[in-house]
């Protein structure tokens, strides 16, 4: 059961080959035994779980929702009413939310079954999951091996088939990067197609919660259920949500796809840039044509986001004071050191040199070098993509520069750190839907294809990269061993 | 050296809604602590501000009746940092682009002399929570039923030359706010509340001095006060030769002082910048329109109509229209009278002394504007005279029913019968022969005798008029 993709147990579900509770119990099971050695839950909500199971069997009826009795796991970025909400942090250690993020309640309304929360890096603040206070999460593909970040919780549970799809975040990579590292699809979606409330706050204007599935199809399921307008999210966009599965077979035939000179450079691993190019071949063969763009901003991408994303996190950390909620250092002497005590013990480092830098690039005197220059970059950024799609219809190429890296190869070096994503980065500074779906590996290594549209054409990314997954077979492989 | 004074506003007008600026919860006076306050006003995790569109129409109406510019784009900052009744870490206000900018107001003066003051800009914000420090013994308490409170900060120009200009113009704008209807302008419960920017320079000086803000003065008193202390201040440090220092400072009532805050409250850096959760602030011509159809009649617009519609003059003009309600309710009695001074003279005159007595405001005089006209509709017809009508306002006011109900009772009609009043005032001749002759040697003063007479004799209730009349005639002989 556990092999199978979301889209398949929601069809098994729906022809009660298994019941739902079966599926919970067995997914549980695998969970205890090797989630140990991944480090994939921070928190397993094994009983309301197969309640929720049980009651899933017995409400179903012929024609049932898609998604209902179907397990999933959510990253513990997201405000889950009762359940521990610890964003990876020592701070919230304790938090238990009293209500639900509209991510939660909207795939809970569509009949999903949380299985628990993920591991991540601490507030959505790392590349390799890292920097959580629950400590590293293991690639379920060499347990040596990081499986990216920050959404690496999921990524790994969902690689290692504990559980068929689980909610991420990408701020600058954190669902793409992950999602290729461990052999998986991941998409983020355009900023503002997902509601953003309830899903803590890393980086406000780059943000976006999207899904970590096995598939382009399962992707778009969960998709569906998750986009839309939020009234208590002034940044969530009231435009319509299509039925993003029913455009997954569209033809590719004429499909204009993107290549961006900038990224097929020396700094791409050869052997990933080879795998990249097959998938280009592949999607030739299916009707698309290839041409060659050019983003001649691009490479300011990975700087004016390490002004952007601190800045705006300096300010959304300000609430973890200690004063209502989370980590408070014991005996205060004043308000003075309950602040910096607490805020101090509850941070790591990462979380803390990314305040300090925020802090710096809106300090009066340096606000118009570094934050206002860092937002100009971001327009001619936007501006580069808005021109290269009108050549192209989609932009097709690596997700991250190598395949997953061992743990603690990079802990000690943030710039290093900083730029796996300097593929992904760039997208969610121009707001823009991306996916990365695999294909192929290198050394037992997956390696992920980033396929990038035009803001809400999200339906057109899912369609290329399930016609891809129609000729190939990468994304159906999985980790062997213990994890088969 | 002769000296000159500069001071500049900074009004914080809590605005009228229902809820709070960026959340659902009610924004009411007086709930017990920490309920109205929701997870928005709480700055828990993954909660995100919604702007309540209530507070950009009244904006929109502060900067039309202030003949200002309405920003068709404006822009939310957040202003950070840390204090326990601020639960975000950051306020979110406006900075670079507030909503309203470079409007005005004309002031009237005591001595009849106007002045114009610019209004530098209007912007809308939260406010924060209370910090409690009495009754928890060397701990603090934190209220934040405030936080989240929809303010306009309106900042004027520093255009105003004297504690008594800054407190027309506060008094201006509290006259208007509450004209809008955006801001209760209750002051003791802190919805209207100032900070005053002092400096003086020697005059003809064309720099301005080094300034001391005053903050949160809530009372017109304590604004002036403030004021005169922190000028006085001032000068003589400069005359000892000495310089200002520019800081905050807060002023004493008590004392009746003004002494720096804590310098770590004022070091801050704010590190503002847009709120990437709020979307820049759009307002179109359609929302404009809209608010300023449903605009009120200015304060200063009415007291021109009074003037010229009615005949006041500027003084009755102005008090008759120092708020809304005072209008309204001189409005309906003016409007079913002929004599408008009559009116005029009642409302300022019985009816607000009745009020003033009883601590009550206009809205809750129980003698309503209907019931006023009709008594002195009886004083227009002649029924009563005016110092009976006095007598009658009194019992309506003690709730003995209408004016006609008080007059019939009591019996207090004017007695208007020339053959009725002449008996008497036969009478009254006849019973004074002494007075007679000594009125007829030359001793005219003796006139008001035989009235108060004739007046005694009918209870007050004789038409004065023919009174005078008849008697001139009688006595006369």
């Amino acid at each position: 059961m556990h092999g199978m993709t979301l889209a398949g147990i929601a069809r098994a579900l729906r022809a009660r080959e298994f019941s739902s509770e079966e599926l919970v119990r067995h997914l549980l099971a695998r969970i205890e035994r090797l989630d140990p050695e991944l480090n994939a839950f921070i928190t397993v909500t094994g009983d309301a779980a197969l309640d929720a199971a049980r009651a899933a069997d017995a409400a179903r009826t012929d024609g049932g929702g898609p998604l209902a009795g179907v397990p999933i796991a959510h990253k513990d970025i997201f405000c889950t009413a009762g359940v521990k909400t610890s964003c990876g942090s020592r701070m919230l250690d304790n938090f238990v939310s009293p209500y639900d993020a509209t991510v939660v309640e909207r795939l809970r309304d569509a009949g999903t079954i949380m299985l628990g929360k993920t591991n991540m890096d601490e507030f959505a603040m790392g590349s390799s999951n890292e920097t959580s206070f629950y400590g590293p999460v293991r690639n379920p593909w060499d347990l040596g091996r990081v499986p990216g970040g920050s959404s690496g919780g999921s990524a790994a549970a969902v690689a290692a088939r504990l559980v068929p799809a689980a909610t991420g975040t990408d701020t600058g990579g954190s669902i793409r990067q992950p999602a290729a590292l461990a052999g998986i699809t991941g998409i983020k979606p355009t900023y503002g197609r997902v509601s953003r409330y309830g899903m803590i706050a890393f980086a406000s204007s780059l943000d976006q919660a999207g899904v970590l599935t096995q598939t382009a199809e399962d992707a778009a399921l969960l998709l569906t259920a998750m986009s839309g307008h939020d009234p208590r999210d002034s940044t969530s966009v009231d435009a319509p949500v299509p039925d993003y599965a029913a455009g997954l077979d569209a033809t590719l035939e004429g499909l204009r796809i993107g290549v961006v000179e900038e990224f097929m450079d020396e700094g791409l691993d050869p052997a990933n840039a080879a795998a990249i190019e097959a998938a280009l071949r592949v999607l030739e063969g299916l009707g698309a044509v290839v041409r060659r763009v050019s983003l001649p901003s691009i490479g300011l991408s990975v700087p004016a986001y390490y002004v952007v994303a601190p800045a705006e996190c300096s300010s959304n950390l300000s609430r973890f004071d200690g004063a209502r909620f989370g980590y408070r250092a014991a005996q205060p002497r004043d308000l003075e050191d309950l602040y910096k005590r607490s805020r101090g013990e509850g941070f790591g480092a990462e979380v803390k040199r990314r305040i300090m830098t925020g802090t710096y690039v809106l300090s009066a005197g340096y606000y118009d070098a570094y934050y206002l220059k860092a937002q100009r970059v971001r327009q001619l950024i936007a501006a580069d993509f808005r021109c290269a799609f009108e050549a192209v219809d989609i932009i097709v190429g690596p997700t991250s520069p190598t395949p997953a890296f061992e743990l603690g190869a990079k802990v000690d070096d943030p710039v290093t750190m900083y730029l796996n994503d300097i593929y992904t980065i760039g997208v969610n500074l121009a707001g823009l839907p991306g996916l990365s779906a695999p294909c192929g590996f290198v050394d037992g290594l997956p390696v992920g294809l980033q396929i990038v549209g035009r803001a809400f054409e999200e339906g057109r990314i899912l369609n290329v990269a399930h016609r891809f997954q129609q000729e190939t077979d990468w994304h159906a492989r999985a980790p062997g061993g213990a994890f088969a | 050296m002769e000296w000159e004074t500069v001071i500049g506003l900074e009004i914080h007008a809590q605005l009228a809604t229902q809820s709070k600026i960026f959340s659902g919860a009610a924004t009411a006076y007086g709930a017990a602590p920490n309920s109205q306050a929701c997870l928005v006003d709480l700055g828990y995790p993954g909660v995100l501000p919604v702007l309540n569109v209530g507070v950009v129409r009244m904006a929109v109406a502060f900067g039309l009746a202030t003949g200002a510019t309405i920003a068709p784009r404006s822009v939310f900052a957040r202003k950070n940092y840390f204090y326990p009744d601020l639960p975000k870490g950051y306020q979110i206000s406006q900075y670079e682009l507030p909503v309203v900018h470079d409007g005005r107001i004309e002031l009237r003066l005591d001595d009849g002399s106007r002045k114009t003051i610019g209004i530098t800009r209007a912007h809308l914000e939260e406010d924060a929570g209370k910090s409690l420090h009495e009754d928890f013994h060397g701990q603090s308490g934190i209220d934040l039923n405030r936080a989240g409170t929809p303010l306009l900060e309106i900042v004027s120009e520093p255009d105003l030359r004297s504690a008594r200009e800054a407190v027309a113009y506060m008094k201006a704008i509290h006259q208007l706010v509450r004209y809008l209807g955006i801001c209760d302008g209750n002051m003791q419960e802190g919805s209207f509340r100032c900070d005053a920017n002092i400096s003086v320079r020697p005059f003809g000086r064309h720099k301005f001095g080094t300034r001391a803000e005053i903050k949160n003065l809530n009372s017109f008193r304590f604004v002036e006060r403030a004021i005169l202390f922190e000028v006085e201040r001032q000068i003589d440090i400069l005359e000892s030769g000495g310089s200002v220092v520019q800081e905050t400072r807060l002023y004493d009532p008590d004392k009746d002082e003004t002494r720096p805050m804590r310098s770590k409250e004022e070091a801050n850096d704010y590190r503002y910048f847009p709120d990437p959760d709020l979307l820049p602030l759009e307002i179109g011509h359609e929302l404009v329109d809209e608010v300023r159809a449903g605009l009120p009649e200015l304060p200063w617009h009415k007291r021109d109509r009074f003037m010229d519609a009615y005949g006041l003059s500027e003084y009755d003009a102005g008090v008759l229209s120092v708020g809304r309600a005072v209008a309204d309710y001189f409005e309906t009695v003016a409007a079913g009278l002929a004599d408008k001074k009559l009116a005029a003279n009642w409302v300022m005159g019985e009816l607000a002394g009745a009020l003033n007595k009883a601590g009550l405001d206009i809205s809750a005089s129980p003698i309503r504007a209907d019931a006023l006209l009709s008594l002195l509709r009886r004083v227009e017809d002649e029924t009563i005279s005016g110092k009976i009508a006095k007598e009658v306002f009194e019992a309506m006011w003690a709730g003995e029913g209408e004016a006609d109900a008080v007059i019939e009772a009591r019996g207090l009609k004017q007695i208007t019968d020339t053959g009725s009043v002449e008996a008497v005032v036969r009478e009254v001749i006849a019973a004074n022969p002494q007075q007679l002759e000594q009125y007829r040697a030359g001793k005219d003063k003796l006139f008001g005798f035989f009235v108060g007479q004739v007046m005694k004799a009918t209870g007050g209730k004789a038409n004065p008029a023919l009174v005078n009349e008849l008697l001139k005639k009688l006595l006369a002989g």
